[in-house]
């Protein structure tokens, strides 16, 4: 039954087929089986996730279910979940357990959902291979000498592994997108806003969006039919319905005008990840889409722009792990600046503390004009780019990342090289538009993501658009072996 | 040679909201530590901001009440610092685009004329948490309730001169909020509360002095106070061949002194950047048009009222509107008085007084109600009682022992003003001191006041005194 869709799992379940109990039993089985591999899991919640099941076996059978009901998920451990270790693959919060439920969590709760476990990333979500983690890398299940892809790569490994259906991420600059490509699943980044961020751990508050991973866009499409939605408590989330995505997957394609920019096809692309690509959107043309070239010709920036606003804003946002009422706290501190200093010191892992000594000195006086303002304009520049393209086209499709899943350790001490594997997603957060990523090919046995970018709030049609190509291709049915 | 004081001041009002400015955690004030602060207010991981709408309408009351304008769009921006009673590392603050600026306020010189006081900016702030130095033996205790009490810092322009001006401008922003509604402005709890930009200058000369900031002072006393002190430092100083070093001071109350917290050196970088997790504060026409149609009365305007409406001085007026609740007493004690506005006014800014202070009272919760003494001043107005006898009433009135009816009643206090009575008093009066009036009839004109006083005392001094007058001098002259 791991194999089956979320889809098939939830009617498979109203029919009594088996039990969440048993489905759940089955993940859980799973992912003892295989994760010790992987380490795609910090924390596995057996005992709460079989209560959960139980509770969800009742519903279906008093027939009050919905899509979700029993269907087990893994969330990102950068969701607070009460009760339950959230640790944002850090050591700052190994020793914190959360006293409350952040806003998705909540929501997929209420949906009947089966939380089963929390998923190793990239620590406080900065990093693009999960080689950042307190709890040490995990693996790609394609090729376990590759990463998975960050920073929400234990998600994404989880579900290409088939330990889990479904899990969530988080995207500040391609963390959902990118190991959505590498790991061969469909990983979507709503607009900003569409997904509450309260109780989602901030890295980049203006840039941070929560989403799901599934093996499929209509799985992608139920999935975020439960986690969007309007929250009170958070100030950024827009006050507006949430689509029924699930009706309109079957929208034929007929017209649809896709726009490919050719900054996205340039130098840095890999070949074969290019000719991946081209094959995909001649599918799309056979589904009766055309196809425009465009033209983003501020994308140069928006590397610069990411690595000037995403620091800033984090080098704030993790100021208050500071030893005092949560989180790591140094032993035996001699005075208050020893308590900070070797609380935080001992906390963060190195790429942390690079970013905040980065946002620290683009925020600082005299310096806050060259670097903060300038990214932000820069950022005015890519968000224009883009509306003039939707003025033209439906969608923008190109690559999610320039390559196919790279080799532990082979980035790890290039800051930049690895930055550079998110030059196609990050123009997105910064203008804040949803994309999905759907496998879209293999290159020597590792999977190829295509990235498409909607206008605002155009979830609907990303999805659409990804399980129209889902129809006539089976990329996305492909699993690595030894997880078969 | 002689100096110049230049004084700007920083106000921090609470705003009196009761909910914190960015959750829904109380504001009381009082609690046992740290159970007034939620998930937001202790800034766990994943939280985020809230505006309470109820400071928006608050500060934007100012801005109106200050011939300010009021932004069409403000932005909270991250003070970003760290200290154990600043939970998130930063506080949330308005830096570059405050929500209230370039306004004013005249205030009233000692001389009785009226200066101007500009008022740059008024932003909206959350409040930090409180650390407790003393009760933990080598410990510091952090009580997070405080964190995320809405503040409005109101700032003003270096127009200040003195440190009567200052106090004179202190109080005149702290009747005001009060009249607002939007600050219970009490300075025992810190709801109010000031930090003093102090500095000197030759007289004459254009630039300023390099001036020293002195913090967190909490009463008008001390402000009074530091001033004084802080200006005779540096004047010392300078005429010593000395400079003055930009830093931040504290008052030490104990000592009347301001000593040195920290140099400009030694300031932080507060890498001040707009909050992401909050959204502009837009505001509209419809909307300040609504809010300018709830503001009360303002002091200024009161004050021209009393001295039209009851033909009060220019000054008692001035006292009377100092703060609402005293101005709302002696307009409703005129009332019940029927009117008489300058008796009221003498006895709320005399007797009324110095029964509150004496017992170290609140004019809100006054024993004597202002509808009571209103009563009682009625009955001066009409005769039943002399002003002598009425403050005998009002003492009684003062222990709770009834209204002023009641006690002239129960005590058999009405005046005397029957003519016939009082004559046959004064007779008795004059029958048993045939020797007095032979001296007065002598010429001894001063022994008018002896007889005056033993009707009185015969009457236990409830003879209306005027007729008392008239018949005495009648019955001896003729």
């Amino acid at each position: 039954m791991y194999q089956k869709s979320l889809v098939e799992l939830t009617a498979d379940l109203q029919k009594g087929i088996y039990s969440s109990e048993e489905l759940t039993r089955a993940c859980l089985q799973r992912i003892s089986a295989h994760d010790e591999r992987l380490n795609s899991f910090v924390t596995v919640t057996e005992a709460q996730a079989l209560v959960a099941a139980q509770a969800a076996d009742v519903a279906i059978k008093a027939g009050s279910a919905g899509p979700l009901t029993g269907i087990p998920f893994a969330h990102k451990d950068i969701f607070c979940t009460n009760g339950v270790k959230t640790s944002c693959g850090s050591r700052m919060l190994d020793n914190f357990i959360a006293p409350y439920d952040a806003t998705v969590t909540e929501k997929l709760l209420e949906a009947g959902a089966v939380m089963i476990g929390k998923t190793n990333m990239d620590e406080f979500a900065m990093g693009s291979s999960n080689e950042t983690s307190f709890y040490g890398p995990v693996r790609n299940p394609w090729d376990e000498t590759t990463v998975p892809g960050g920073s929400s790569g234990g998600s994404a490994a989880a579900v290409a592994a088939r330990l889990v259906p479904a899990s969530t991420g988080t995207d500040t600059g391609g963390s959902i997108r990118q190991p959505a490509a590498l790991c061969g699943i469909t990983g979507l980044k709503p607009t900003y806003g569409r997904v509450s961020r309260y109780g989602m751990i901030a890295f980049a508050s203006s840039l941070d969006q929560g989403g799901p991973f599934t093996r499929s866009a209509a799985d992608a499409a139920v999935m975020l039919g439960a986690m969007a939605g309007f929250d009170p408590r958070d100030s950024t989330s827009v006050e507006r319905p949430v689509d029924d995505y699930v009706a309109q997957l079957n929208k034929p394609l007929q017209g649809l005008k896709i726009g490919l920019p050719k900054e996205y096809f340039g130098e840095g692309l890999d070949a074969a990840v290019g000719d991946a690509v081209a094959a995909a959107i001649d599918e799309f043309k056979k589904l009766g889409a055309t196809v425009v070239d465009i033209t983003l010709p501020n994308t140069h920036l928006s590397v610069p722009a990411y690595y000037v606003v995403a620091p800033a804003e984090c080098s704030s946002n993790l100021s208050r792990f500071d030893g005092v009422r949560f989180g790591h706290r140094a032993e035996n501190p001699k005075d208050l600046q020893d308590l900070y200093t070797r609380s935080r010191g001992e906390g963060f892992g190195e790429e942390v503390k690079r970013r905040i000594l980065v946002g620290t000195y683009a925020l600082s006086a005299g310096y806050y004009d060259a670097y903060y303002l300038k990214a932000q304009q820069a950022r005015h520049l890519i968000r224009d780019d883009f509306l003039q393209a939707f003025e033209q086209v439906d969608v923008i499709m190109g690559p999610t990342a320039p390559s196919v899943a790279f080799k532990l350790g082979e980035k790890a001490d290039d800051p930049v090289s690895m930055y550079l594997s998110d030059i196609y997603t990050i123009a997105v957060n910064l203008a804040g538009l949803p994309a999905i990523s759907v496998p879209a090919g293999f290159c020597n046995g590792l999977p190829v993501g295509l990235q498409v970018i909607g206008n605002y709030f155009d979830e609907a049609r990303l999805l659409n658009v990804g399980h129209q190509y889902q129809q006539v291709s089976d990329w996305h049915t492909r699993s690595p072996q030894g997880f078969e | 040679m002689e100096w110049e004081t230049v004084i700007g001041l920083e106000i921090h009002t609470q705003l009196a909201t009761r909910s914190k400015i960015f959750s829904g955690a109380s504001t009381t004030y009082g609690a046992e530590p740290n159970t007034q602060a939620c998930a937001v207010d202790l800034g766990l991981p994943g939280v985020l901001p809230v505006l309470n709408a109820e400071v928006v309408r608050m500060a934007a009351m100012f801005g109106l009440a200050t011939h300010s304008t009021v932004a069409s769009r403000s932005v909270f921006a991250r003070k970003n610092y760290f200290y154990p009673d600043l939970p998130k590392g930063y506080q949330i603050s308005q830096f570059e685009l405050p929500i209230v600026h370039d306004g004013y306020l005249d205030i009233e010189l000692e001389d009785g004329s009226s200066k101007r006081i500009g008022i740059t900016r008024a932003h909206l702030e959350e409040d930090a948490g409180k650390s407790l130095h003393e009760a933990y033996l080598g410990k510091t205790g952090i009580d997070l309730n405080r964190a995320g009490t809405p503040l409005l810092e109101i700032v003003s322009e270096p127009d200040i001169r003195s440190a009567k001006e200052a106090v004179a401008y202190m109080k005149k922003i702290h009747a005001l909020v009060r009249y607002l509604g939007i600050s219970d402005g009490n300075m025992q709890e810190g709801s109010f509360r000031c930090d003093a930009n102090v500095s000197v200058r030759p007289q004459g000369q254009q630039e300023y002095g390099t001036r020293a900031e002195i913090k967190n002072i909490n009463s008008f006393r001390f402000v009074e106070q530091a001033i004084n002190y802080e200006v005779e430092r540096q004047i010392m100083l300078l005429e010593g061949g000395g400079t003055v070093v930009q830093e931040t001071r504290l008052f030490d109350a104990d000592r009347h002194e301001t000593r040195s917290m920290r140099s400009k050196e030694e300031a932080n970088d507060y890498r001040y950047f707009p909050d992401p997790d909050l959204l502009p504060v837009e505001l509209d026409e419809a909307f300040l048009d609504a809010v300018r149609k709830t503001l009360p009365e303002l002091p200024d305007a009161r004050k021209a009222r009393l001295v039209s409406e009851h033909g009060l001085s220019e000054y008692d007026a001035a006292v009377l509107t100092a703060s609402r609740e005293l101005a709302d007493y002696f307009e409703a004690a005129v009332q019940a008085a029927g009117g008489a506005g300058k008796l009221t006014a003498n006895w709320v800014m005399g007797e009324l007084s110095g029964a509150l202070n004496k017992s170290d009272c609140d004019i809100t919760n006054s024993p004597v109600s202002a509808a009571a003494l209103g009563g009682l001043l009625l009955r001066i107005e009409d005769g039943t009682i002399s002003g002598k006898i009425a403050k005998q009433v009002f003492e009684t009135m003062w222990k709770g022992e009834g209204s002023a009816d009641d006690v002239i009643e129960q005590q058999g206090l009405k005046q005397i003003s029957d003519s016939s009575a009082i004559e046959g008093i004064i007779r008795d009066v004059l029958d048993n001191n045939p020797k007095q009036i032979e001296q007065y009839r002598g010429g001894q004109e001063k022994l008018f006041g002896f007889f005056v006083g033993q009707v009185m005392k015969a009457t236990q001094g409830k003879a209306n005194p005027k007729q008392v007058n008239e018949l005495l001098r009648k019955l001896l002259d003729s």
